[in-house]
């Protein structure tokens, strides 16, 4: 094929995307190295200051660190679990499949924010229906201030939205294994518990690392859902790393600094991604 | 054995559903109370529970000096920009996608997945690391508050996708077929623009869905670059949530605002079913 028309299909993209990232991204750096905040807005240089501070002095931030791994872990897993069951369930036939098919896709395609807005009414310790349910057993937790179980109402809200997306990445690569391995078992007499140790979960194997990391990268960028249900209240008890920063940066105006969190951040998230990616693998591929 | 496992599957499979279903039904039965039944304890079923009315529904079409709530404008410009977003990253996203599958690149050690990688790895990119340089950069020139500013920061969150699910997508598209439309006499271009893109269209699809899915649920870039001059629906309705909290106009406009989204739920099943998107995932 000619030489030349390559480039007139690829760079188009690949031009606009360099472009309208590589300015910000050299200019966090830039700004990460300057004091910039509300009362001397200014790309003045003050060296690693930022840096130092953001590793000696502020154990908010990794705190909030920690919390997202917590969640964004946690939230995973449950998805992959439960997304696992229900696109097992719905790959072979059953009553209404497409019914079930579409339905299990629904909450993925609603905007977050809003139907966290709805959860919130859900949740309202004293008018949402939860609570007015769990009355019967004469409990009423507390879902959006007690700084515990907060943490479990965002995993609830997050596994609600997001396991759709797992559950559609697995039920697209279950409808695309081959039928072989499956004629094999059953002519074995292998039994259903079997045949999934044995041939599904395998043969599922490169499709699952695909579909945790994918889904790890979007849950890492928790925010949404933090703010509008508890504010990353109470205390700083679900605050994440992203809405730490957005406070220091689009809040406080300690742009600076929040440039320094974000880059390091970005550092961090780069290298923990590589590091699961690897080790999901290694364990599930057994190479 | 077997019976246990059938009773199983149907039984978290509707929990499931209920679990699914909850949020929705707890949204549509709050539209169409009043004052009194959402205040006063909770209530479930309309006409038993609650005397059901309009009038959440009705302050969505009222305009805001006689006290709606304008969710009109916010909504076409949701529209707009995702819709205008979306059809700029599949044209370049395509285009990209199509050279990295059918040309081979080398500039140094950078090779064709190298390039794919850095489209996808975009994602990876924290919203808040950009949020803050894209708010100082549009505001220096003064695109900040505006549709198009939100345009060019969205490009960048769909086009990683697009180029993920064409780059698969081409690569089960034979190539003989090109080979074929070049010896016919075509010229690259109109091999690409007559003959493959045709033969995508179910890969097209599928992308525009995604673009579509990820630039409407967006809000966080909505939310820090534009402020009065340009609404968006979800910045709207969070707005509305922190307000005096409504709760039936509140569950209207959210589930108006959550509705059109449900079709492509259906079309992403159709080609889930026909085994388009399992290349896309691989």
């Amino acid at each position: 094929m000619n030489f030349k028309h390559k480039y007139f299909f690829l760079f188009p993209g690949l031009f606009v995307l360099i472009g309208i990232l590589i300015f910000p991204i050299i200019f966090v750096v830039r700004l990460s190295l300057s004091g910039w905040n509300s009362y001397n807005p200014g790309l003045d240089y003050i060296g690693l200051e930022n840096y130092i501070r953001l590793f000696t002095d502020d154990p908010r931030f990794w705190e909030s660190f920690f919390r997202l791994s917590f969640l964004s872990v946690t939230t995973v897993i449950l998805q992959y679990v439960i997304g696992f069951a229900l696109a097992h369930m719905v790959w072979k036939d059953i009553k209404f499949k497409r019914f079930f098919r579409v339905l299990f896709l629904v909450p993925m395609m609603t905007t977050p924010v809003i139907m966290t807005v709805i959860w919130r009414t859900f949740f309202h310790e004293s008018l949402g229906p939860v609570n007015d349910m769990l009355s019967v057993f004469g409990v009423a937790p507390k879902w959006l201030t007690d700084p515990v179980i907060a943490k479990f109402t965002v995993i609830i809200v997050e596994v609600w939205q997001w396991t759709p997306f797992m559950f559609l990445l697995l039920l697209a690569g279950l409808l695309s294994l081959p039928k072989e391995p499956f004629l094999a078992a059953a002519i074995d007499g292998a039994s259903p518990v079997r045949k999934f140790i044995y041939v599904t979960f395998p043969l599922m194997a490169p499709i699952s690392i695909g579909a945790i990391i994918i889904r790890l990268i979007e849950a890492s960028k928790i925010m949404d859902t933090v703010y509008v249900l508890t504010s990353g209240g109470p205390g700083t008890s679900t605050e994440t790393s992203s809405f730490y920063i957005f406070i220091k940066g689009l809040r406080e105006f300690q742009m600076g600094y929040a440039a320094s969190m974000s880059f390091t951040y970005l550092i961090i998230m780069i290298i923990s991604l590589t590091i699961i990616a690897k080790v999901l693998t290694k364990v599930l591929l057994k190479e | 054995m077997n019976k246990l496992y059938i009773f199983l599957k149907y039984f978290f499979i509707v929990v499931w559903t209920v679990f699914v279903v909850a949020p929705f039904l707890w949204a549509l039965t709050t539209s169409f109370k009043d004052f009194q039944s959402v205040n006063g304890g909770v209530t479930y079923i309309p006409w038993v529970d609650f005397e059901p009315n309009l009038e959440g529904w009705k302050v969505l079409i009222k305009s805001p000096a006689k006290g709606g709530v304008d969710i009109i404008e916010p909504y076409f410009n949701s529209l707009f920009v995702t819709c205008t977003a979306s059809l700029i990253s599949i044209i370049l996203g395509t285009l990209s996608a199509y050279a990295l599958s059918r040309y081979t690149f080398k500039a140094g050690f950078v090779k064709n997945n190298d390039i794919t990688f850095f489209f996808i790895s975009q994602r990876i990119m924290p919203p808040i690391v950009l949020s803050i340089p894209f708010f100082l950069f549009l505001s220096s020139i003064n695109l900040l508050d505006s549709l198009t500013g939100l345009i060019v920061v969205y490009i960048v969150l769909l086009m990683p996708i697009a180029v993920w699910i064409m780059v698969d997508f081409f690569n089960k598209v034979p190539r003989e077929i090109d080979e074929t439309a070049l010896i016919d006499g075509c010229n690259p271009y109109q091999a690409f623009l007559k003959v493959v893109l045709p033969n995508s269209i179910p890969g097209l699809i599928v992308a525009g869905m995604f673009c579509i899915i990820f630039g409407w649920i967006d809000f966080f870039f909505a939310f820090i670059l534009t402020f009065t001059e340009v609404q968006l629906l979800p910045v709207k309705i969070v707005a509305l949530n922190s307000s005096v909290t409504p709760w039936w106009s509140l569950s209207a406009s959210a589930l108006v605002s959550v509705a059109p989204l449900i079709i492509v739920a259906f079309i992403v099943e159709r080609y889930l079913s026909k085994g388009n998107l399992s290349g896309a995932i691989k």
